[in-house]
This record gives structure tokens, C-alpha cells and sequence, in this order.
């Protein structure tokens, strides 16, 4: 593989690292084309996207696009627009388009596989691995930080459809303090029907911006008028608000939202009620009491 | 000058101790020219090394830095043997800093002092990322003194405006007035959470007012955990405070072992059972007040157009989570900052290191990129070493390693299969 910076490129502030986490979730996918009101297919999805790359790379001769798929069994870097100039000199347009399609055949062929032993459980809610992709995402923005003074100032733009899975959330919410500590943005553009409570959290810890598109014909436009925008130029534009974001905790014994509840000191489980022990992690919560510190409270007031 | 260096070096090998009074004679007796002190201030000997041909080469600062990151690492993962590590996550610090005469001294550049309010800023914004929940203070020693600089508290920025106000050294230290104080203070902490000191201590003596091995017991059976981060030389009686009540004891070579030593600290240490009962806290998750509504908060009695937060029990308007609400007492959170606390629950287990012959043979030539970044592990600087993943034996490269134990806590590898997850057990 090439080195990613060959001599010194003058990089200006509004050079860009895109690094875009495209969602292959077949099932997804599948849902989404046979629904009746949108016909909207992931080949679809393609002609919208690719362009949207194309004109990244045009935006500016420096940029730099990533991209990386998060399939149901596997994740993986489908194209990076580094080493592409590097196999066959020249940028050209059908090129870009074949690498892309060509290794995303080659992904979900293999996802496909991967994922044959244990595609059996509820195809409905099948999530894809989101948290995997993201991790490889900040692993290679740090790469680009590792490679000098000097570098594109990079940004995440994740295209999702996909629900969000459950037993992805601690390593989703890790992967998003990372990027808030290394000053790396999440976009997010779902696609689905639903709001995903990820996206929003990531989008707005980050600092980021949250997008849900009412038409999905007119993603190109989305695309280019909304995330194609430099960090730079952000400053300067009127991007879609951030959204509310609901910080309030779901229990985990009956996993309703709540905005009172009790966490246990040892593992922060958090309860609802009050437990005579934590189902988490075993400690006995008989000999202490809650009420304690507010009695402490009252006397030191 | 290399030259020099590369006699300076050889002494240094070959004299061990007596290398450092030859330095001493150097510097007092004859007077340096400033050229030549310019390079004794700057020790340029010590940014050498010698190769196995007897030839002085720049110091491979990143094979270094590794090595001593590993060694962290495998500290941290040997020392609770058990699967399931109980971590005190809600801690009460204080740290107490010692601003006696001794703090004054040039040894560290530019000066202790200087070095230990730099060092404390950075602890404290490390301290406050990783561990959300907890509550810091601090504490000066000067003139045979204790003084209490800020109460418990949350918020990183006021502790050090607070500190750098107050950067003057003079008089004694006393280990027993500071240990008074802090203990007088945490008697005051819920019974859930871990009491701890840290110390950053200058001297090499203590002033104090009476015994203070009855302030030791006295620390001990409060169930506080003393530590202490020297400056000088090792003392008795700071080995014996930290040995009595849990803590750890360690003294600083050198400027950046200082910084090393002191960020050991911010990461939860692992509780110690009987140290602060279990219990159920009750904590309030209030929600984002909405846009455009003016109210008066609580916290700076101000009033204010949209944004902060609303207390869920008493409806107090909050600028800033966490924070504890002023009027009725409930802690409030949002359920990132518990998020922020897990992976300390959940550590990735320690990749193996890989020497590029083992790969060799096992024709693994495919996957000769680093998993995480793509890299080229071939010909990555001179080390040509890799680690794996012992779960998913996927490879990566140093410093995806690093980076992926120490930020993002997260095995790419791992996340990107749908078996033998490690979170199964959480949800």
C-alpha cells in the first residue's frame, strides 16, 4: 500500500478525510425495496451515492474518501480513494464507480457467508455492526493524524438504515467518546423508518450533524447540499439543527425510559426500583440505604 | 559534541553512581561556558542509544514508548486475576499538593512546582473523562500548614483557575495537618463512595503537630486510600501510609515519568470490598429544556433562554450535568456519562504480540495490513513487530494497538462479528 502522504501536500484548512460507514444490511435493504409507498433499492442507493463521491474528489484535488461497509456478520473497507490514484494514475470516473461496486459485491458475497450460521434468529430486527464499522472508521482517522503535522481534517459520514442493535451500545457509546476526544464529527444520514438513537447520540456528542431525509429520491441533493460541506465552511452555513437529544437512561429490568431511577454504585446498572441486590453484578444492597445521602444532604444545607 | 555525548554516555555506563557526583564537581567547580551549559541543561546524551555494533543511534522513541505502554498494560490486566473486576467508579478525591520550600527546587524544569500545577491540570481534565461521576478537590501544604483550596466538586476548569492563582511555595510541608484535613472532609462523603488522597509530595521531611502514626490509623479505619506520588527521594513514612491504607507509592525519575506516575492515578483503581459499601444510588436523568423558554438556574441564579436541564424531582433549572441538583440534592446524569464509565467494566483483553517470522510460516500473507487502519505491516519503521487479538486473531499494528486500549476501548476485530460477543453478558 502506498503511503498516504507522499511529499509534503499543502493542506489547506478545507481539505477533507470523508470516511463514509455504508450500511449493507440485506435485510434492511430487502424491507425497504418491497414496501409499497417507497420503492427505493440499494442499487438505487448506489446511483445516488457514488456520484456523491465523485463530486467529493472534485470538490477539491486533496480530498480524501474512505469507504467502509458494515454488513450483518463482517465489516470492511470497501474503497479508498488514496490507494486508487495509486493503482492506475488517473481519477477517472467509471473507474471510481467499478473499484466501488466491484469490492462491494466481493463484501456482501462474503458477509453473506459469514453471516449463514446465525441468520436464522429475528431477520426484522437484524442490526448491522454498526459499532465494528465505526471502530475501524476512528482507527484509520488515526492514521491520518499519526501522518504529520499536516493532515485533511477528517469527518465520519454514516449512511444507515439499519435498527439499532441493542448489544452494540457500550461499544457504539465508546467508539463516539473517541471521536468526541479526537475531535472527529459523526454525520448521520438515516435512511430507514425509524430514528436511530445512536445517530443522534453520536451526532450530537461529536458535534455533528443528524439528518433523516423525507424523501429518499432526492438523496443526491441531501447529500451534496448537507455533508458534502467542509468543517470549515459549516461555520459559516445554516446546516439542519441539532435535534433533541433524549439523555434519559431505560432501565434494565424492564427496560422502560425513565428519569428518576436508582444505579448501583458498583457496576452503574440502572433500576427502576429499589433492588434488594444487583441482578448485574451480585452486590448485596441490604445494609446500606438510599436515603442516606439525602439526609446528609439536609443536614449540611 | 557528539563526541562528548558519547563520552558522557560511556561514563554514564560504566560509573553508574559515580556518574552523578562527577556531574556535580562539573557544574560546581568549573564554571561552563553558556554553549556548554546549553547542552548539559538539555542532557543530549540521554536522546542516545547504542546498537549492538557499539554505534550511537537517536533513540527509537516510539518502539519505546510502546514498550512502556505494554508494560502498563499487562500491569493493569494481571493484577485482578478474577473475570469480574469490581472498579470504585464514584471516587472523592483529594489532592493534595505540597507547596512547601522544597517545591521551589530546579531539579524538574522549569521547577517542581511549575512541573506539578502543569501535571495536576492535565490529571484533572483525564480524571474528570474518566471517571464522570466522581468529585475532586484540592488541598495546598505550605508553611507547616493545610489549606483547603476548592471543595468537592465536578467541574475541572474552576479547580485549576483556582490552583494556578495559587502557585507560591514556602515554609515546611506536614503530611499530618493535610491528613487531618482530607480525612475531616471525607467523613463527610455517602457511604458508597471510595474516600481516596493523592499526594504530591516535594519534600523530604514532614512538620507536624503530633503523632502522625495515629493519623495513619485514624486514615486507615476511616477507609480512605492514601497515595503518593514523590518528587525526591523515597520516604519512610509515605511508603508506610500508602502500604497501611491501600494506596500506591511511587517517586519520579524524571519529568515525563512524573506526568506517567501521575495519569496512573486517573483510571478507577479497583475497589477494595469493604472500602465503601455497595448501595443503590438514586440518580435523576433530567431532560433538554426546550428551546426558547426563559428560565432562572439554579446554579448561577441567571436567567437564561433555552438549553440546560430541569431537575426531574424538584423541576430546578440546571445549567450542566453532572452536577447534583441544589435544591433538592439528587444527582443528576445523563445516560452518556454513565456510558462513559463502562468500558472500565469491560476492558479489552490485551492483544499478544506477533514477530513477523511467525506469520511467515503460517502463510497468513493476505492479512499483512493492519486490521484497523489499513496499514502495511511489511515494512512499518524499523520494529517489525504486530499484535493480535487473542478473541478474533485479527492483526494490527502498533499503534492501532495503542490507540484501541487507550482511547477507544473497542476491538474493531471483535465488533465486526456477530459471535461470541463480549457485551452479551451486560444486556
Amino acid at each position: 500500500m502506498a503511503s498516504l502522504v507522499p511529499p509534503p501536500k499543502l493542506y489547506t484548512d478545507d481539505v477533507s478525510l470523508i470516511v463514509i460507514i455504508l450500511d449493507t444490511n440485506p435485510f434492511f435493504w430487502g424491507t425497504l425495496s418491497n414496501t409499497s409507498a417507497l420503492t427505493f433499492s440499494f442499487s438505487k442507493f448506489l446511483n445516488h451515492m457514488i456520484p456523491f463521491v465523485n463530486s467529493l474528489l472534485l470538490l477539491n484535488q486533496l480530498n480524501h474518501v474512505v469507504l467502509i461497509a458494515s454488513g450483518v456478520a463482517s465489516c470492511g473497507y470497501i474503497y479508498d480513494s488514496a490507494t486508487a490514484v495509486a493503482s492506475d494514475g488517473g481519477q477517472k470516473v467509471p473507474a471510481v464507480c467499478s473499484e466501488i461496486l466491484s469490492r462491494l459485491e466481493e463484501f456482501v458475497a462474503k458477509d453473506q457467508r459469514l453471516g449463514k450460521g446465525d441468520l436464522r434468529t429475528v431477520a426484522g430486527s437484524m442490526s448491522s455492526l454498526f459499532s465494528g464499522a465505526l471502530s475501524l472508521a476512528l482507527c484509520y482517522i488515526q492514521r491520518v493524524f499519526r501522518s504529520g503535522m499536516q493532515h485533511p481534517q477528517p469527518r465520519i459520514l454514516c449512511l444507515q438504515g439499519s435498527p439499532d442493535g441493542p448489544e452494540q451500545y457500550v461499544a457504539v457509546m465508546n467508539a463516539i467518546f473517541s471521536a468526541q476526544r479526537s475531535m472527529v464529527p459523526i454525520d448521520s444520514c438515516v435512511l430507514g423508518m425509524q430514528h436511530s438513537a445512536f445517530l443522534q447520540q453520536a451526532s450530537y456528542i461529536t458535534g455533528g450533524v443528524y439528518l433523516k431525509p423525507q424523501q429518499l429520491d432526492g438523496l443526491f441533493e441531501y447529500f451534496t447540499a448537507v455533508f458534502a460541506t467542509d468543517l470549515q465552511s459549516r461555520t459559516f452555513l445554516e446546516l439542519p439543527r441539532p435535534v433533541g437529544v433524549d439523555f434519559r437512561a431505560s432501565c434494565f429490568c424492564h427496560k422502560k425510559t425513565i428519569d428518576m431511577g436508582y444505579v448501583c454504585s458498583v457496576c452503574l446498572s440502572i433500576f427502576c426500583k429499589h433492588h434488594k441486590k444487583c441482578s448485574t453484578c451480585g452486590s448485596d444492597f441490604s445494609h446500606g440505604h438510599s436515603e442516606l445521602d439525602r439526609k446528609r444532604k439536609h443536614s449540611e444545607v | 559534541m557528539a563526541a562528548n555525548g558519547d563520552e558522557k554516555r560511556s561514563r554514564r555506563e560504566d560509573a553508574g553512581g559515580e556518574e552523578e557526583e562527577e556531574e556535580e564537581e562539573e557544574n560546581g567547580g568549573m564554571i561552563m561556558e553558556a554553549w556548554e551549559r546549553a547542552y548539559a541543561d538539555e542532557r543530549s546524551w540521554e536522546s542516545l542509544q547504542e546498537d549492538e555494533s557499539g554505534l550511537l543511534r537517536p533513540l527509537d522513541t516510539a518502539s519505546i514508548l510502546h514498550a512502556h505502554y505494554r508494560r502498563r498494560l499487562l500491569r493493569r490486566a494481571s493484577a485482578p486475576a478474577s473475570s469480574r473486576i469490581q472498579k470504585g467508579l464514584i471516587r472523592y478525591l483529594y489532592l493534595v499538593i505540597d507547596l512547601s520550600r522544597a517545591a521551589s527546587e530546579t531539579d524538574y524544569r522549569p521547577s517542581r512546582m511549575v512541573l506539578v500545577s502543569k501535571g495536576v491540570e492535565t490529571f484533572v481534565r483525564e480524571f474528570f473523562d474518566q471517571n464522570p461521576l466522581s468529585h475532586i478537590g484540592l488541598v495546598i501544604i505550605k508553611d507547616g500548614v493545610a489549606h483547603r483550596l476548592t471543595d468537592l466538586g465536578g467541574t475541572p476548569d474552576s479547580q485549576i483557575k483556582v490552583l494556578m492563582g495559587k502557585r507560591e511555595c514556602s515554609g515546611e510541608a506536614s503530611l499530618q495537618n493535610a491528613l487531618e484535613l482530607v480525612r475531616d472532609y471525607l467523613g463527610q462523603v455517602p457511604s458508597y463512595g471510595h474516600r481516596e488522597v493523592l499526594i504530591l509530595y516535594s519534600s523530604l521531611n514532614t512538620c507536624d503537630p503530633g503523632d502522625i502514626m495515629e493519623t495513619i490509623e485514624k486514615c486507615k479505619k476511616d477507609k480512605i486510600r492514601c497515595s503518593v506520588v514523590g518528587l525526591s527521594a523515597e520516604i519512610y513514612i509515605c511508603k508506610y501510609l500508602c502500604e497501611e491504607t491501600g494506596g500506591s507509592y511511587t517517586v519520579a525519575l524524571d519529568e515525563s515519568h512524573f506526568k506517567e506516575l501521575l495519569l496512573e492515578h486517573a483510571p478507577p483503581p479497583a475497589a477494595i470490598a469493604e472500602y465503601a459499601a455497595a448501595n443503590l444510588i438514586k440518580m435523576g436523568f433530567p431532560q433538554r429544556g426546550a428551546d426558547g423558554v426563559i428560565a432562572i438556574c439554579s446554579c448561577h441564579k441567571e436567567a437564561k433562554v433555552g438549553g440546560g436541564y430541569t431537575c426531574p424531582r424538584c423541576k430546578a433549572r440546571i445549567c450542566e450535568l453532572p452536577t447534583e441538583c441544589r435544591l433538592c440534592g439528587l444527582t443528576l446524569v445523563s445516560s452518556p456519562h454513565l456510558a462513559r464509565s463502562y468500558h472500565h467494566l469491560f476492558p479489552v483483553t490485551p492483544f499478544n504480540e506477533v514477530t513477523s517470522m511467525l506469520l511467515n510460516k503460517s502463510n497468513r500473507k493476505t492479512s499483512q495490513t493492519c486490521f484497523g487502519c489499513q496499514q502495511s505491516l511489511g515494512n512499518h519503521g524499523s520494529t517489525s513487530l504486530h499484535v493480535s487479538c487473542p478473541k478474533c486473531n485479527q492483526l494490527f499494528c502498533l499503534d492501532c494497538d495503542m490507540y484501541i486500549h487507550e482511547s477507544l476501548h473497542n476491538c474493531p476485530g471483535c465488533e465486526s462479528q456477530r459471535e461470541s460477543r463480549s457485551y452479551d453478558a451486560k444486556a
